[in-house]
């Protein structure tokens, strides 16, 4: 005991406190635990840093304008400072909304704060989403931290909408306006639900204080104990890597997590906020005052949500005409029941993803190294296909802008976007497909046979070849090190039947993997490498006659290493692709989506 | 230190104490060798004292520039107040913010520049381990679930069990009841179904509430109109979600439609402004093609042939009013629509 206190005076004040907080909290084993954690660095893992960081700011700011804002629709004749308002009557919640923006010093700082972390928290969770998805981040154990990571992105959609309504603008009326008209189409209940959420007739007098506790507190809280779910079972798992030299599935490589980390990351959190506080101290975000209070008689033409509500909006655009029946007394509302079940499928089909492509792979193990997307043709084209459909959705939500803006037909441009809807996530998935193929085949080339240096040499017998610079081991290992599936066929099972899951899976299998590229083997390598020796023993023949003829291009850092040759008439791309062919039964076919 | 390096040069293999079944992946015998990580890049920062020093200093430069920006943000909150004149919200939200910004910015840079520059920047390796756990801590885990299982009877008293399923499927439902009154409205179709539109309610001008005589149309004209007596309601907002009312004067020759005509006064005709997909205002009015739009989701109503949907979401033609002009010759409703207004719902037929 009496060590302790000694070794705390020798160390001074931070000693002591290290000393009377592990007495107290066991600082000291978390410390060991934690403090050198290894967190692997790329720019990627960034994305979903800033989703965090920017929940912090709208905590912080959404904070101070609790301070001001008012939740209360009752009717008030504006006397602020605003004069074009000036004697209209307008909902409580509108007027403090105005007050914060005139009135209070780093108000309106404060609200377009508030609404550009908000556009940034949805975008960066997206984009982080897309960076998981496309890497494969997404594979076992880390199923069930995707379906954590896509509730977050569904609750951020949700505050981001339920802090739009808020100031109760004639802009965010008209949203609420929409939501009625979906809700009131649901089959059975849709009138009564409406009535519960607006407390009687559509706006009434509740419904910004009902969304108001929605959005400072049940949604944040959701968040929050989800952020906390997500980021704990990123310790549990450890963060993934890219795959390369020395990481692998039994490792992490990486920077420890102090001093490195802590300082990395806690610099980001203060350039993310640094760089949302300048925007909001420069450009203008939904200025409210120019819109006026809801009135449900006017609006203005070309309104527009907030960008991650965009899709839902096209959606709705994008419903054919005439799709309303009435059978018996009754409604269908099929021209808002359509879209609704569009998006409400598209996002089932991104949560459950992970579990489909696990039960189509079969490979049941623990995966740490991120795929590059090439490497997983069939993923990354699905992911392109669905990011086309979300596209056009979104830009759907445009259709008159676009019309507008470009001098075409309004009719025009929407049945181009219905047609773009089915038509364009195709074509998305063939060429993001075939791009991907190509790429794993130039990898195998440059494996092969190195890269092209454009150096042209004529050899002493007159014959031209160009030098091939090979790739040092560590750039190699990673265009090698992937692991590539082979489709399966419908086996019987112990019954000697063929379920229809066997046949499912044995299809979908074929439709992932029939077109796969090989990574290249240290066979195949070998063999490359005997193939260019008699150029390259040629070369070193003749190294006089070599420089002499040298082409045009400046040789790079060649000097240290061997050069190796190749004959540019034993190139063709589809000789490397051949190869494997003949040794595996279903190895590289020709193009076929 | 040295160990953790040891971990990234050795051979590539998959050597957890679990063996997963790989599945369709094929696993090659004969994988290029996995070299290791990559050797560590010696930064100027690493060999030179004077870039060493530089970088230092930079650092700390950051952090004072931050120093700066705090302190200028407060100054600026006081130097920037804001008035009656509304360019003084602009300066004072523009120097409190890019002062704050700076004050953020500032550690940011420093701190990663530091990080980048001065610490070490040679990547480790540190084992993973499986997420499963060890056999003996699935075994001890069963065991204890087992045990847990004995002890309370859980699996072999059938009736407490159920019982208990039962009364945990209840408790929530009287909580889910307690929201009734979230609307005191008891029959929300039938309050859907009416407007305040009576036999001899005039028409007059959104939004300050001046009746409108036929004379005062002339044809292409376009009116928005509220009932008489809206802006007096406690419920102004609700009813005129129903009763906004579009009024154009068109020539009787160019109306297509016989019912459009009878229901209108001599080419004026009267139709809600409420959309019939979810309910915006269709306050756009083309005239030389008589198309009512939809600034929403761009629904396109035909005025001219009872305002038909020709374009968009929308498949219900927007309910006309009945019009006619009272002794004075102002323009008056003969009744309220003859079906509901605004967006449909299931029971709207019944």
């Amino acid at each position: 005991m009496s060590t302790a206190t000694n070794t705390a005076k020798k160390g001074g004040f931070l000693a002591g406190t290290a000393n009377y907080l592990d007495e107290r909290v066991g600082v000291a084993g978390i410390l060991k635990e934690f403090g050198r954690k290894i967190f692997p660095d790329h720019w990627s893992f960034m994305l979903g840093e800033v989703a965090l960081y920017s929940f912090l700011v709208l905590l912080l700011s959404g904070t101070f304008l609790t301070f001001f804002f008012q939740p209360a629709m009752t009717p008030v004749i504006y006397d602020g400072v605003y004069g074009p308002l000036k004697g209209a009557e307008m909902s409580i919640a509108y007027k403090s909304a105005l007050d914060i923006s005139f009135e209070v010093r780093g108000g309106l700082l404060m609200r377009e704060l508030h609404h550009w972390a908000a556009l940034l928290f949805v975008a960066s969770a997206g984009l982080h989403m897309m960076r998981v998805f496309f890497t494969g981040a997404f594979r076992k154990p880390r199923e069930i931290n995707w379906v954590v990571g896509f509730a977050l992105f569904v609750l951020s959609m949700a505050g981001g909408f339920t802090g739009y309504s808020l100031p109760d603008d004639l802009l965010s009326g008209n949203g609420l306006r929409i939501i009625d008209g979906m809700i009131k189409g649901l089959p059975v209940i849709g009138a009564y639900v409406s009535s519960m959420l607006f407390g009687g007739e559509f706006p009434g007098n509740q419904i910004v204080a009902r969304l108001y506790s929605l959005h400072i507190l049940l949604i944040p809280a959701f968040i929050l104990i989800f952020i906390v779910i997500h980021l704990f079972m990123v310790v549990i798992h450890k963060h993934t890597h890219y795959s390369g030299p020395g990481r692998r599935d039994d490792n992490v490589v990486g920077y420890p997590l102090m001093p490195v980390y802590v300082a990395k990351a806690g610099g980001f959190f203060f350039l993310v906020f640094g760089v949302l506080m300048l925007v909001a101290a420069t450009v203008t975000i939904n200025p409210i005052w120019l819109y006026g209070g809801y009135d449900p008689s006017p609006v203005s033409a070309g309104t527009q949500p907030d960008w991650y509500i965009g899709w839902a909006d096209g959606a709705l655009r994008l419903a054919p005409t005439h799709l309303e029946v009435t059978s018996g007394n009754f409604t269908w509302s099929w021209n808002i029941l359509v879209p609704m079940i569009v998006l409400i499928l598209l996002l089932v089909l991104v949560a459950f993803y992970p579990f489909f492509e696990a039960w189509v792979t079969g490979d049941k193990r623990e995966h740490h190294v991120l795929d590059r997307p090439r490497n997983a043709p069939t993923r990354t084209a699905i992911g392109a296909a669905g990011m086309t459909f979300y596209a056009v959705l979104w830009a759907g939500a445009s259709t008159d802008l676009i019309a507008t803006h470009f001098l075409l037909s309004l009719n025009n441009v929407l049945t181009f976007l219905q047609i773009s809807l089915i038509v364009l996530p195709i074509v998305a998935f063939w060429i993001t497909k075939r791009v991907c193929l190509s790429l794993q085949r130039k990898d195998r080339e440059i494996v092969l046979h190195g890269r092209e240096t454009g150096r042209l040499v004529r050899l002493p017998h007159g014959e031209y070849i160009e030098i091939h610079e090979p790739l040092d081991e560590h750039e190699m290992y990673k265009l090698v090190d992937f692991v590539d599936y082979v489709p399966t066929i419908s086996r019987p099972n112990a019954k000697g039947k063929i379920t229809v899951a066997t046949r499912m899976r044995a299809a979908l299998s074929r439709f992932y993997f029939e077109d796969r590229v090989a990574p290249v083997n240290a066979l195949e390598l070998a063999e490359a490498h005997s193939h260019g020796h008699d150029a390259h023993e040629a070369v070193e023949a003749a190294p006089a006659a070599a420089k002499a003829v040298e082409a045009t291009t400046p040789a790079k850092k060649t000097a240290a290493k061997a050069p190796t040759a190749k004959k540019p008439a034993a190139k063709p791309a589809a000789k490397s692709t051949a190869k494997p062919a003949a040794k595996k039964p279903a190895a590289p076919k020709k193009p076929k989506a | 230190m040295a160990d953790k390096k040891s971990l990234g040069s050795a051979e590539s293999e998959y050597h957890f104490e679990h063996d997963y079944s790989a599945g369709l992946a094929h696993v090659s015998a004969d994988k290029i060798a996995d070299p290791g990580l990559e050797p560590h890049r010696v930064r100027m920062t690493d060999k030179s004292v004077k870039h060493e020093k530089t970088a230092a200093r930079q650092v700390a430069i950051w952090f004072f520039v931050s120093i700066i920006g705090s302190i200028s943000a407060i100054v600026a909150y006081f130097a920037f107040p804001i008035t009656d004149d509304l360019g003084t919200v602009r300066n004072n939200t523009f120097f409190v913010g890019v002062s704050i910004a700076l004050g953020m910015l500032a550690i940011g840079f420093g701190a990663v520049h530091w990080a980048k520059t001065l610490m070490p920047d040679a990547e480790v390796a540190e084992a993973r381990h499986q997420t499963r756990g060890a056999e003996d801590v699935r075994a001890r885990a069963v065991e204890i679930v087992n045990l847990a299982n004995q002890e309370s009877g859980f699996s072999r008293r059938k009736l407490i069990r159920r019982s208990l399923y039962g009364a945990l499927a209840l408790f929530p439902l009287p909580g889910l009841v307690l929201f009734k009154d979230m609307t005191t409205n008891a029959d929300p179709t039938e309050t859907l179904r009416h407007t305040m539109w009576k036999k001899g309610t005039r028409l007059t001008t959104d939004p300050t509430g001046t009746p409108i005589k036929a004379a005062d149309l002339t044809i292409g004209s376009v009116f928005h109109v509220i009932p008489e007596g809206l802006n007096d309601r406690e419920d102004m907002l609700e009813q005129k979600a129903k009763a906004a009312v579009l009024l154009v004067r068109l020539d009787p020759e160019e109306i297509k439609s016989q019912k459009e005509l009878d229901w209108g006064y001599d080419g004026i005709v009267a139709y809600s402004k409420i959309c019939t997909h979810v309910g915006c205002p269709v306050a756009l009015y083309e005239q030389h093609t008589h198309n009512l739009l939809c600034p929403c989701h761009q629904s396109t109503f035909d005025l001219a042939n009872d305002c038909a949907v020709v374009f968009g979401p929308a498949t219900r033609a927007l309910p006309q009013l009945q019009i006619t002009v009272d002794a004075e010759g102002y323009l008056v409703a003969k009744g309220d629509f003859a079906e509901p207004v605004g967006p449909s719902f299931w029971e709207r037929t019944a």
